[in-house]
């Protein structure tokens, strides 16, 4: 299994790079499908300084190994990454990293795409936010399905 | 009666997480009794009422109000994540 959670800050092209190396599979996947989300110095509020993850730990792990274990089950997958921060993290600072490794590009993006949703909508981490007006948890996370387009 | 007491005394562990744990000003209850999560709540709680967007766990799954807890239970209540 390959889902983790770091307490410490990570490269996520670098965690990506070394996967793919420990695959040894070159020339079997045709279809590399990644996500990396990374902190903004923005949200609700401007001027974010600081944001404190916190998490749930053991359902943590088990709930991503559980993620990574369906998508596997799901799409036809020759390998896959979930690696997300918890503690102190800074702006421009990587929260997470996924990636899916696969012979085609649809399962390689739906996969990665699944991950990342179900991720947020259910895996036990929450956020603290920190600006000049003090610290704030964060309510609730946006719906990535209904989001994201120019209007 | 003393082996009574005994066998019936249980021990539920209650963990809080993120806000929710600011909200109670505790994160974690030993409980020695409790039929339901909804119960284990009422009762390290001290019968705060419940947000409706509250989420439950027993042994790190996810649960709902009204499933029963037993001996050595782990319950663990949090608010919406907000991870990724």
């Amino acid at each position: 299994m390959s889902s983790w959670v770091s307490e410490h800050g990570i490269d996520p092209w670098q965690l990506i790079a070394t996967q793919e190396t420990n695959l040894k599979q070159a020339g079997r996947f045709g279809a590399i499908g990644s996500f990396v989300g990374t902190m903004r110095d923005f949200n609700d509020r401007e001027g974010l300084s600081k944001m404190r993850l916190e998490h749930y730990p053991a359902m943590t792990e088990q709930y991503l190994q559980k993620l990574e274990q369906q998508a596997r089950e799901l799409w036809p997958l020759l390998d896959c990454l979930i690696v997300h921060r918890v503690g102190d993290i800074y702006p421009g600072d990587a929260i997470v990293v996924i990636a899916c490794w696969s012979a085609h590009r649809r399962a390689a993006l739906d996969s990665c795409n699944w991950l990342i949703e179900e991720l947020k909508y259910r895996a036990p981490f929450w956020k603290q936010e920190f600006s000049p007006e003090g610290a704030h948890w964060v309510e609730e996370n946006t719906d990535g399905h209904s989001q994201g387009k120019k209007t | 009666m003393k082996f009574a007491e005994t066998i019936n005394q249980m021990s539920i562990q209650v963990k809080f997480f993120a806000s929710l744990r600011d909200k109670i000003g505790k994160s974690e209850v030993e409980l020695s009794a409790a039929k339901t999560t909804g119960e284990a709540w009422d009762q390290a709680t001290e019968n705060a009422p419940r947000p409706d967007n509250v989420l439950v766990a027993i042994n790190l799954e996810y649960a709902r109000f009204d499933d029963p807890v037993e001996d050595g239970d782990e319950v663990a209540f949090f608010p919406p994540v907000t991870g990724g």
